[in-house]
C-alpha cells in the first residue's frame, strides 16, 4: 500500500474558519474529533445507525460518520460545541434538556440537540408526534425518550417569537 | 442508626436538576474516546472469525511490515499474564474456564481476541489488523446450552457447575398437590449495549512509577488490584480514572482482556496506548447476557396457591467464565420465588459453556429472566384453575405481616431476607392508577369490534444495596468549598447529584456547590463501585453518616467560640446558628474550617481539618419491589405488537431525587421492551454472529415506546439503612418481559401462548386465528 | 470501523466524472454516502478510487416540464420530499420519501444514490417502479434512458455499465384525482422495510376503477408488480371484498426467504399491506366516503 493520501481543506466550524490536512479516507466525524478537538461529536456506530454523530452541515442535520472530511471543504459545520451562545449561557434546547432530565449518560445528547436545532428551525411549533418522528433516528439507551420529547416541546415554546 | 426522618427534606426528596448535565449538554464531556495523550498509539484487536477451532498459526509478517505499525502480539507475547479471574461467586472450580487475554491454542467464539496490533493511528491499526492471518482448524460448535455438555479442554467439560438451591420438602409437596403446572420457557440472548462502546487508554509515567488507566467504570478498585496483581505491579502505583461513561448497564467496567492489553503495552512500548472498541466489536466482545432455558413445575392447591416449585434451567454462559463467575445463574435461582409465599423450592441451574460471546450481568441480572419465568407460571396457574390472574397473585403474595421474610436461600453470598414491603398494597395502587377495571371493559369492547388487544401483569422483587461496605470522605475548606470523595462510580445515572443532595441536606449548603469525586483510585483507598443498584444505598448512607460527622465537628468547634453548648447549635444556610435564634447566622462553615485548619491554635495536638470519613456497612441486601402493567395491540395483518400503555409501580423506600428515579425506571422500561420484543444476539449454525450492527440488533427507538406512567412508591422504607432507601436502577426493566408476554397472551386469548423472548411478529402472526 | 485507503476524486463537471469513471479501475461513485460510507467503514467495499459526485455541477435539482418531473440524481431525498409539487401532485412519492431512513439520512441521501444501490427493500426503488419512472443515464456514448422497470437486472444490480452513471430520473406526473398509498412493514420505524406496498388507483366517472397499479417491495430481489390483482381490479366497483380478493393474490407470489423472514411471512405481509394500501388509496380518491 502506498502512503495514505491527504488533502488540505478549509471549512467553517462553529462560525470560525479552520484549515486541516486530512487523509482522504478520514471521516468528517474523526476529523472534527481529532484534528479540531471537537470531541462533543460522538461515535456510537460509525455506520449511520445511531445518530450520536449528528452535526449541522450548512444548517442541515447529517451523520458526520457518513461523510468524508474532504467533503466538508467550503462548507459551514455546526457541532454541539457551537450551540451555546456563550460559556455562561445555554441554548434553550440545552436548558430544557437539563430541566427535564432528558439526558442520563449524555452520550446521545449532542446528536439529539443538533438534530433538534434543525428541526425546530424548520418546524417551530411541532406536535408531539412530529417530534417523535424527527428524532426517531437517534438512539438513546438511557432515558426511555419521554423526557426528551417534553424538553423539546418546552424549548420550542421558548424559541418561538413571542407575539 | 441516625435515621433520617421519612418526610421530604430541604434537598432530599426533591427533583433538583443534575450537577452532571452542564458539560454534557455542551459537548464537553470526557468519554473514553475523548481521552488523548501526547505520543499515544492505537491498539486494534484481531478477532477470531471462527467460532471454535484449534489455533494452528498466526501470521503477523505482513502486518508488522506495514509502515506505522509498532508491534503485533499473539498469545506467545503475553503468555506470562494469567487469565482474568472472577470475583463474584461462591462456586469453586471455575478457574479453568477463565479467558486468556489472547487466545491460547484454541478459539472458542467468533470475536475472541487472537492478536493485537499497535500502530500510529486507528486507520493504520485497522489496515494492519486486516493483514494478520489466523490459521484455525475448525472444531464442531456447541450453540445450545440444553444439548449434552461437550469437551471444553482435555479433561474439562462445558458444564463447569450446577447451581443448586433448595428449601422445604419438594417431593412431599408434589405428592400431595391438588394439581401440577409445568412450563418450558426461554429468554433470548441480549445485553446492555450502551451507546458508547468500551475504551481503554493506558500510560505509564516512569518518573513517578505510576501506571494510569483511563476509560474505566464501575469497579475501579477491584480492577486496580487485579491489574496490579496480574501485571506484577504494586497497587499503589496503578491508578484508574473514570471520565464520563456512556451507559453501563452491567456490561461496562468489568475487567476485559483489552484493559490488560493496553496496560501491558503502555509498560512495554513506553508510549500511551489507546483502544476504542467499535460497534461491530462491541457486539461480539462485550458481555452478552440473559439467555436461559427453563423447565419448571409448580405444585398447587385447589385455590391455586403455590405449594412448591421445582425448576431446572440451562444458562448459556458463552465461551468462558468472566468476572462474574456464575453470578447470573445464582441470582436467577435465588430470586425466582419473587414475592410469593412458597413452602418448598428446588432449583438446578446448569451453568453451561457454548461457542458464543461470554455472558455476564445485564441490568436486573437473573431477575428479568426469573420474573418472566415465575410470572408466566402464575398466569399458567390462573388459567389452569380458572381464576383471574390478578386474584391468583393476591392469593399468593407475601403479606406485610410476613416481613422481614427469610427465604432460606442465599444470593451473592448473603441470605435472602426480604426486608420490607406491602406487596398487595402496591398491587392495589397500581391497578387503581392504571384504571384496571375500566380497562377490562374497554378491552372487551375493542375485542368485540375485532381488535386483538390485551392487558398483562408482571410482579417483581428486586434486590439492591449489596454490601459489604462503602466509604465517603467529606471535607470543607477555609473558603467553604465542600468536596465529597466516594469510592462509588457512575455510569451515567446521576450519582454525583444524589450524593450531593444527601450531603447538602445535613450541611444545609447548596447541593450545586458540592464537588463530588468518584471513580478514582488515587483519591480514596477503597471503593466498591457502581453496580447492583448499590450506590444510593451504600454510598448514600456513607455520605449521610459523614455529613452528620462534619456537622457534629462544626458545632463542637463553634460552640466554645460562640460561648454556647454544641447542643444549643445547629446548621442553617451553611452557617452555625442557635437553635433558639435560627435566623441569625453566627459563623459560616468556612470560618469553622479556618478555625480547624493546620496552625489554628484550636487544633494544636489534633488532626486538623473539617474533614470526616465515614463507612457504611451492610450484610444484607434491601429488596425493592413493584408491578408492571401493559396493554398491547396485535396487528392482525402483520403480527406486530404495539405496546400502547405501560405502568411501572416501584417501591424504593425513599426517592432522594424522584426525577432521577423516574428516569431510571423509564430507561429500564425501554431496555426491557428491547429484550421483550426486539433485541437478540443471533448466530448461524456455524456460530457466526448475525447481530453485529444496529441494523440487526434492534434497540427500541422513540417510535416503539409506549405511553409510560411511573408510580414511585415510598411506602416500605428499608430498615437496613439510615435513609430508608432501596436501589432504583433495575425495577424498570425487571418485569417487562413478564408483563408483555402476559398481555400478548391476553390479546391472543391464548393463555400460555408466549413461551420465549423476544416475541417476534412472525411468531405471533403464526398464532393468529385464521 | 475506518474506511480503507483509496484515491479521492472530486470532479466538477459531468464530463470530468465520466472520464474518471472510464479511466479508473475499481472505482466507486460517492453520492450521498448513506450506503457506500457504511460499506467502507465496515470494509465490505475496497475501492481503489472514490469519485465524489457532490461537486458535479447540474446533477441536483428538480424541474417540471409539462407532465413530467425531472429529478437530478444528486437531489437530496429531503429536497424532493419538501418539493410542493411532489407534496401536492404525487402523494405516493411523498409518502414513500417520508419513510426513507430518518431526517438526517434524508438530508444527505440522494435519489440517484438510493436507486443505484438498489436494495430490494428500498422505498425509492419500489416507488419509482410504481410511478413508471425513466432513468436517465450518461456514459461515454452519450445519454440513454431506461425504464425503471428494466433498471434492476437482479439483486442489487442496476443496468449500468462500469463507465456509466445515472444523471436524473424522469417521472410522469400521475393523473389528477388519482388515489395513492405507500405502506410498509418494518420492525422499527425508519428501518428498511421487510415488505412494502405501493398502490395507485384511478376511477371512471361511473365510479368503477379504471386502473390499478400495485407494486411490492422487499418480497423479491427486484420490485414486483402484482399484475393479476391489477387485472382483477380494473373496471370493477371498488368494495372491501374486492380489495380482499385482490390482496389474496399476493399469497401466490414468489417471495425471498432468509434466516429471519420466511417466505410465507413475506407473502402474508404482502397480502395485508396490499389490502390496506388498496383501501387507503381508495379512500384518498377525491370525494371518497
Ligand atoms: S456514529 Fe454516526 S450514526 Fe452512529
Ligand atoms: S442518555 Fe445515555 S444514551 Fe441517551
Amino acid at each position: 500500500m502506498t502512503e495514505p493520501q491527504t488533502r488540505h481543506i478549509t471549512l467553517r466550524v462553529n462560525g470560525q474558519a479552520r484549515e486541516i490536512t486530512t487523509p482522504v479516507r478520514k471521516t468528517l466525524a474523526d476529523a472534527l474529533r481529532t484534528d479540531l478537538g471537537l470531541t462533543g461529536t460522538h461515535l456510537g456506530c460509525e455506520t449511520g445507525l445511531c445518530g450520536a454523530c449528528t452535526i449541522l452541515v450548512d444548517g442541515r442535520a447529517m451523520r458526520a460518520c457518513l461523510m468524508l472530511a474532504v467533503q466538508a471543504e467550503g462548507h459551514a459545520i455546526t457541532t454541539i460545541e457551537g450551540l451555546a451562545p456563550s460559556p455562561s449561557e445555554l441554548h434553550p434546547l440545552q436548558q430544557a434538556f437539563c430541566r427535564h432530565h432528558a439526558l442520563q449518560c449524555g452520550f446521545c445528547t449532542p446528536g439529539l440537540l443538533t438534530t433538534l436545532v434543525e428541526f425546530l428551525h424548520d418546524v417551530p411549533n411541532p406536535s408531539e408526534a412530529e417530534i417523535r418522528e424527527a428524532i426517531s433516528g437517534n438512539l438513546c439507551r438511557c432515558t426511555g425518550y419521554d423526557t426528551i420529547v417534553a424538553a423539546t416541546l418546552e424549548a420550542a415554546a421558548m424559541l418561538r417569537p413571542q407575539p | 442508626m441516625n435515621a433520617l426522618p421519612p418526610a421530604k427534606g430541604q434537598v432530599i426528596g426533591h427533583s433538583v436538576t443534575r450537577l452532571e448535565d452542564g458539560p454534557l449538554v455542551r459537548g464537553q464531556g470526557r468519554f473514553a474516546a475523548d481521552v488523548n495523550f501526547p505520543r499515544q498509539i492505537f491498539m486494534r484487536v484481531v478477532r477470531a472469525q471462527i467460532a471454535h477451532g484449534h489455533l494452528i498459526a498466526i501470521n503477523t509478517e505482513a502486518a508488522r511490515a506495514l509502515p506505522g505499525v509498532i508491534a503485533v502480539w499473539t498469545h506467545a507475547d503475553v503468555a506470562s499474564i494469567p487469565p482474568i479471574p472472577f470475583r463474584a461467586t461462591r462456586l469453586q472450580g471455575l478457574e479453568p474456564y477463565c479467558q486468556p487475554i489472547l487466545a491460547a491454542g484454541r478459539v472458542r467464539y467468533a470475536g475472541e481476541p487472537v492478536a493485537v496490533v499497535f500502530a500510529e493511528n486507528p486507520y493504520l491499526a485497522e489496515d494492519a489488523a486486516d493483514l494478520v492471518l489466523a490459521e484455525i482448524e475448525e472444531l464442531p460448535v456447541l450453540l445450545d446450552a440444553r444439548l449434552p455438555p461437550a469437551e471444553f479442554a482435555p479433561g474439562t467439560s462445558t458444564e463447569p457447575a450446577i447451581v443448586r438451591k433448595q428449601f422445604g420438602d419438594v417431593d412431599a409437596a408434589f405428592a400431595t398437590a391438588f394439581d401440577v403446572v409445568a412450563l418450558d420457557l426461554s429468554v433470548g440472548r441480549h445485553s446492555g449495549v450502551p451507546l458508547e462502546c468500551r475504551g481503554a487508554i493506558a500510560r505509564y509515567d516512569a518518573a513517578h512509577d505510576v501506571l494510569e488507566l483511563h476509560g474505566t467504570a464501575k469497579k475501579q478498585h477491584w480492577n486496580r488490584d487485579e491489574i496490579a496483581r496480574l501485571l506484577g505491579l504494586r497497587p499503589h502505583g496503578v491508578h484508574l480514572f473514570e471520565g464520563h461513561v456512556g451507559g453501563g448497564f452491567g456490561v461496562r467496567g468489568e475487567l476485559y482482556p483489552e484493559d490488560l492489553l493496553v496496560c501491558l503495552a503502555a509498560l512495554r512500548l513506553g508510549r500511551p496506548v489507546k483502544w476504542i472498541e467499535d460497534r461491530r466489536e462491541h457486539m461480539v466482545a462485550t458481555n452478552h447476557s440473559r439467555e436461559q432455558h427453563h423447565s419448571l413445575r409448580a405444585a398447587i392447591d385447589a385455590q391455586g396457591r403455590l405449594l412448591a416449585i421445582d425448576a431446572v434451567f440451562h444458562h448459556d454462559q458463552g465461551a468462558y467464565v468472566r468476572t462474574h463467575g456464575a453470578r447470573v445463574a445464582d441470582l436467577t435461582a435465588a430470586m425466582l420465588p419473587g414475592p410469593y409465599r412458597l413452602h418448598a423450592y428446588r432449583v438446578a441451574g446448569h451453568f453451561r459453556l457454548t461457542n458464543k460471546t461470554p455472558a455476564a450481568t445485564y441490568r436486573a441480572p437473573g431477575r428479568f429472566e426469573s420474573t418472566f419465568v415465575r410470572e408466566r407460571l402464575m398466569d399458567a396457574i390462573a388459567a389452569r384453575i380458572g381464576v383471574d390472574p390478578i386474584e391468583l397473585r393476591r392469593r399468593n403474595l407475601l403479606a406485610s405481616a410476613d416481613m422481614p421474610h427469610a427465604r432460606q436461600l442465599d444470593a451473592l453470598g448473603t441470605d435472602v431476607v426480604l426486608d420490607s414491603g406491602d406487596y398487595a398494597g402496591l398491587l392495589d395502587k397500581s391497578l387503581a392508577r392504571f384504571g384496571w377495571d375500566a380497562l377490562q371493559a374497554e378491552l372487551r369492547a375493542r375485542r368485540a369490534a375485532g381488535e386483538l388487544v390485551g392487558a398483562g401483569i408482571g410482579f417483581f422483587v428486586e434486590k439492591s444495596g449489596l454490601g459489604p461496605s462503602d466509604g465517603v470522605r467529606i471535607s470543607v475548606d477555609r473558603t467553604g468549598a465542600v468536596e465529597l470523595v466516594s469510592g462509588a462510580a457512575s455510569v451515567g445515572q446521576g450519582v454525583e447529584t444524589v450524593l450531593a443532595q444527601i450531603c447538602a441536606e445535613t450541611l444545609t449548603v447548596d447541593y450545586r456547590a458540592i464537588r463530588v469525586v468518584r471513580g478514582r483510585t488515587d483519591r480514596i483507598e477503597f471503593g466498591n463501585g457502581a453496580h447492583a443498584s448499590r450506590v444510593t444505598v451504600m454510598s448514600g448512607s456513607a455520605t449521610h453518616l459523614a455529613a452528620l460527622e462534619i456537622r457534629a465537628m462544626a458545632l463542637a468547634t463553634a460552640a466554645p467560640l460562640l460561648q454556647a453548648q454544641p447542643d444549643e447549635l445547629t446548621l442553617a444556610r451553611g452557617h452555625v446558628v442557635r437553635i433558639a435564634a435560627p435566623e441569625t447566622d453566627l459563623m459560616s462553615l468556612a470560618e469553622v474550617a479556618a478555625h480547624m485548619g493546620p496552625g489554628s491554635p484550636l487544633m494544636i495536638g489534633r488532626t486538623p481539618g473539617l474533614t470526616a470519613e465515614r463507612w457504611f456497612y451492610s450484610d444484607h441486601m434491601t429488596y425493592p419491589y413493584g408491578v408492571h402493567l401493559a396493554v398491547v395491540r396485535i396487528d392482525r395483518g402483520t403480527g406486530e405488537i404495539r405496546v400502547e400503555r405501560y405502568l411501572v409501580a416501584n417501591d424504593i423506600g425513599r426517592a432522594v431525587n424522584p426525577m432521577l428515579v423516574e428516569g431510571q425506571i423509564a430507561g429500564g422500561v425501554a431496555q426491557g421492551l428491547g429484550g421483550a420484543l426486539f433485541e437478540e444476539f443471533r448466530y448461524d449454525e456455524a456460530g457466526q454472529p448475525l447481530s453485529t450492527t444496529f441494523a440487526d440488533y434492534l434497540i427500541p427507538t422513540l417510535a416503539e415506546m409506549p405511553a409510560l406512567d411511573v408510580l414511585v412508591a415510598e411506602d416500605a422504607p428499608s430498615p437496613l439503612n439510615p435513609l430508608g432507601v432501596k436501589g432504583a436502577g433495575e425495577g424498570g426493566i425487571n418485569g417487562v418481559g413478564a408483563a408483555i408476554a402476559s398481555a400478548v397472551d391476553d390479546a391472543l386469548r391464548k393463555p400460555g401462548a408466549i413461551t420465549t423472548l423476544p416475541i417476534l411478529p412472525r411468531q405471533v402472526h403464526a398464532m393468529l386465528p385464521r | 470501523m475506518k474506511p480503507p485507503d483509496f484515491t479521492y476524486h472530486a470532479p466538477e463537471t459531468l464530463e470530468q466524472a465520466l472520464s474518471l469513471l472510464a479511466s479508473l479501475d475499481n472505482a466507486r461513485l460517492l453520492a450521498g454516502g448513506q450506503s457506500l460510507m457504511p460499506m467502507l467503514t465496515m470494509r465490505f467495499a475496497f475501492p481503489d478510487h472514490v469519485i465524489d459526485l457532490n461537486r458535479v455541477a447540474g446533477l441536483a435539482g428538480i424541474t417540471q416540464t409539462g407532465d413530467t418531473l425531472r429529478i437530478g440524481a444528486m437531489t437530496r431525498q429531503r429536497d424532493l420530499l419538501d418539493h410542493p409539487f411532489v407534496q401536492q401532485k404525487i402523494p405516493l412519492l411523498a409518502q414513500a420519501l417520508a419513510l426513507i431512513g430518518h431526517r438526517q439520512t434524508r438530508n444527505r441521501g440522494t435519489i440517484g444514490g438510493s436507486l443505484c444501490h438498489l436494495d430490494p427493500a428500498a422505498e425509492l426503488v419500489s416507488v419509482m417502479t410504481a410511478l413508471g419512472a425513466t432513468i436517465e443515464i450518461a456514459g461515454p456514448n452519450g445519454p440513454r434512458d431506461v425504464a425503471m422497470a428494466d433498471f434492476p437486472l437482479g439483486y442489487m444490480t442496476p443496468s449500468l455499465a462500469p463507465d456509466e452513471l445515472v444523471t436524473a430520473v424522469h417521472l410522469p406526473v400521475p393523473p389528477p384525482g388519482h388515489g395513492a398509498s405507500f405502506l410498509e412493514f418494518s420492525r422499527r420505524h425508519g428501518d428498511f422495510a421487510i415488505v412494502s406496498a405501493a398502490v395507485m388507483l384511478t376511477r371512471h366517472s361511473s365510479g368503477h376503477l379504471a386502473d390499478a397499479v400495485i407494486t411490492l417491495g422487499g418480497v423479491g430481489p427486484v420490485p414486483l408488480r402484482l399484475a393479476k390483482a391489477e387485472a382483477l381490479l380494473a373496471g370493477q366497483t371498488p368494495t372491501p371484498d374486492l380489495f380482499t380478493q385482490a390482496a389474496c393474490l399476493a399469497r401466490e407470489i414468489d417471495a425471498m426467504e432468509d434466516a429471519q423472514i420466511p417466505a410465507w411471512y413475506r407473502r402474508r405481509l404482502a397480502e395485508s399491506l396490499t389490502r390496506r394500501a388498496l383501501t387507503a388509496a381508495h379512500q384518498s380518491l377525491p370525494g371518497a366516503a
